[in-house]
């Protein structure tokens, strides 16, 4: 073996970045409690409640701020048509895991009373435009939308209904990466979701995968990247490390829009970018086209 | 189990939990010189002094933390991919590149023979001194890399070769070039193939299996992590950035992470711990190549019975296992 030399310094992990919740690029709050808020992009002052009616979307600039979990599924589906299936299920602490006094377990309650959801995914059948499909819609407002144990089991258990079913899978994802508070458990829904997806693809299902700002880390690394079409929204973060990891790898700043929706585009990683407007009507266009006849 | 090579009693390198035992190899080494200098006999002497030495440091090795574990799954004297490649690989032939942008050198592919079996192998090398370690790029493989990989492991499924991957890496590589080729897309790729691919798949973790850059050749019928070696969803340098604000308490986060092989077993994330030579593979690489070889004989023995029907479910059915979460009545 070869001689030991001093400058054998271990590298620590880059994929630090995996499970860093990602921060906006711009200072400001996107989403304050207010009347008024500020948009980060034109800088123009809105009007919360036309946000919100805009679909969350800047009225003047087009800027698409992030939308939550329920409002996702509230505007993508058609009007009282979701089924939620497997809610059933629920996040356990398997690693008793505990950091300075706090505790996964307590995380997890906290974050299930703050935000209604019991996990950061909601699953279901429904109906866009007409379209039967099997939905899941990440929450980013549930610790990121960070993928754990239950992320990985409920989206598995929709890939297989919708293979069962010969449904179309729209699944949006916006996510921090893997939830390091269950370990490697975490990691693993990664191979899982992505060998459900093997099997959706042999029976001939058509996968829609919605990426939306942001979508990092394992998340970005499995089924995010697998669809049959990507669809990204305006301007979204996606990417596998982290950007602040990146610029602290290269030393340097990172290029002007990397990593964005428009970006992955060019590089060849998106099929299209959606405004938040025309998703429904795109996804509804794309299964038709692919339907067999 | 053997006893450890008297000339790298410690690898030349002691851990910062080894103080108690550290000064044990030169003792035992100037008495011999002493005895070959002088011609006087201190056989008694040493015997003692191995016997002393054997015994703390079983004692040590035996209760090794979760952090102690992490750093000797990175004592730079630890054999990487390429010591086992040249011990236990009989006629390896390397192939390169993913015919597409280049050769990732992190990932090391190639056919060869691991006892009497034909195999495909793939495996992250990290790289052993300063140049080498600039080539390999620390093992952290770019997208190119896992494309290479999965080119080489459908080449095997062509012709029916088992595949055999070695994991030892901190990540993948987070840089601009990484990220604009689509290393999320590539390692993507990789899981999903992997799960399909109708040939026998052993995995096994010899140092470090730092996160999607590990899992991105590590989706197989059976998965091992040799005994000093981890696997994590984030290092704990990272977790304790995050969530103990300053790195410095990567102790407490290795520990809460449970990334050892043992707790990795006990939480059904994999699926073998590989015995290591007593005090680490680095005080006996050549017992600990030898265990690797063993292993890897007795496991692919076992899977090549299967059908590739049967084994291709079996491989579906123990990943969708992996998870733990509380399951409530219907409503
Ligand atoms: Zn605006």
């Amino acid at each position: 073996m070869a001689k030991n030399t001093k400058d054998e310094q271990q590298a620590t992990s880059p994929y630090d970045a995996a499970a860093l919740p990602v921060p906006s690029p711009r200072k400001k709050r996107e989403v304050p409690d207010g009347l008024w808020m500020r948009c980060p992009n034109c800088e123009a002052m809105l009007y919360r409640k036309a946000v919100t009616e805009n679909l969350e979307v800047c009225p003047k600039c087009e800027h698409h701020f992030r939308m939550g979990g329920r409002a996702r599924v509230e505007h993508l589906c058609d009007p009282g048509s979701f089924e939620e299936l497997f809610a059933e299920i629920a996040p356990a602490d398997p690693l008793n895991f505990h950091w300075q006094g706090k505790s996964y377990a307590k995380r997890i309650a906290g974050e299930q009373k703050k935000t209604g959801y019991v996990e950061a995914i909601l699953t279901g059948a429904t109906y866009i435009k007409g379209r039967r499909v099997a939905l899941g819609v990440m929450a980013g407002d549930f610790l990121m939308g960070s993928m754990g144990s239950v992320l990985g089991e409920k989206l598995t258990r929709l890939i297989e209904y919708a293979t069962e079913h010969s449904l179309p899978l729209v699944v949006v994802c916006i996510s921090g990466g893997a939830r390091m508070h269950e370990g490697a458990l975490s990691l693993m829904q990664m191979a899982k979701t992505s060998a459900a997806l093997a099997r959706y693809d042999e029976a001939g299902g058509l996968y829609l995968a919605v990426l939306t700002d942001p979508t990092t880390g394992g998340t970005t690394a499995s089924f995010a990247m697998l669809g049959d079409i990507i669809i990204a929204e305006p301007n979204a973060l996606i990417g596998f490390a982290g950007p602040r990891v990146i610029a602290n790898t290269i030393k340097a700043e990172l290029p002007e829009g990397f990593q964005r929706a428009e970006f992955l585009q060019e590089k060849g990683f998106v099929d299209t970018i959606v405004h938040r407007k025309e998703l429904r009507s795109e996804i509804a266009r794309l299964i038709d086209y692919c339907k067999p006849g | 189990m053997a006893e450890p090579n008297t000339n790298e009693l410690d690898g030349g390198i002691a851990l910062p939990f080894e103080k108690s035992i550290a000064h044990f190899p030169k003792q035992i080494a100037d008495l011999e010189a002493e005895q070959i200098k002088t011609g006087r006999d201190f056989a008694a002497e040493i015997r003692q002094l191995r016997a002393q030495y054997v015994s703390m440091l079983r004692k040590t090795y035996q209760s090794l933390n979760p952090w102690e574990t992490v750093q000797v799954a990175r004592h730079p004297r630890r054999p990487l991919a390429k010591d086992y490649i040249d011990t236990i690989v009989k006629n390896f032939v390397e192939l390169h590149g993913d015919r597409c942008f280049g050769d990732d050198k992190a990932i090391i592919g190639g056919l060869g023979r691991i006892g009497t079996e034909k195999i495909m192998l793939l495996a992250q090398h990290k790289g052993r001194d300063t140049k080498e370690k600039i080539i390999q790029n620390f093992g952290m493989a770019q997208p190119e890399g896992y494309r290479k990989a999965l080119r080489l492991m459908k080449l095997a499924e062509k012709y029916q070769l088992p595949i055999v991957t070695l994991i030892d890496t901190p990540g993948a590589y987070p840089g601009l070039g990484s990220e604009e080729r689509g290393v999320a897309e590539a390692i993507a790729v990789n899981l999903r193939e992997m799960s399909r691919l109708r040939v026998p798949i052993v995995c096994i973790v010899i140092g470090e299996g730092g996160s999607g850059g590990a899992l991105g050749i590590a989706v197989g019928d059976k998965i091992a992590v040799m005994e000093y070696a981890y696997y994590s969803v984030i290092s704990p340098e990272g977790c304790a950035s995050i969530l103990w604000r300053t790195a410095e308490k990567a102790p407490e986060a290795a520990e809460a992470l449970q990334l050892t092989g043992a707790s990795l077993q006990e939480l059904g994330i994999i699926d073998d711990v590989i015995p290591e030579p007593l005090g680490a593979a680095h005080r006996n690489p050549a017992e600990a190549a030898h265990n690797l070889e063993q292993y890897i004989v007795k496991t692919l023995r076992t899977l090549k019975r299967f059908k590739a029907d049967n084994l291709v479910n079996q491989r579906y059915e123990s990943w969708r296992a992996k998870g733990k979460f509380l399951e409530r009545e219907p409503k």
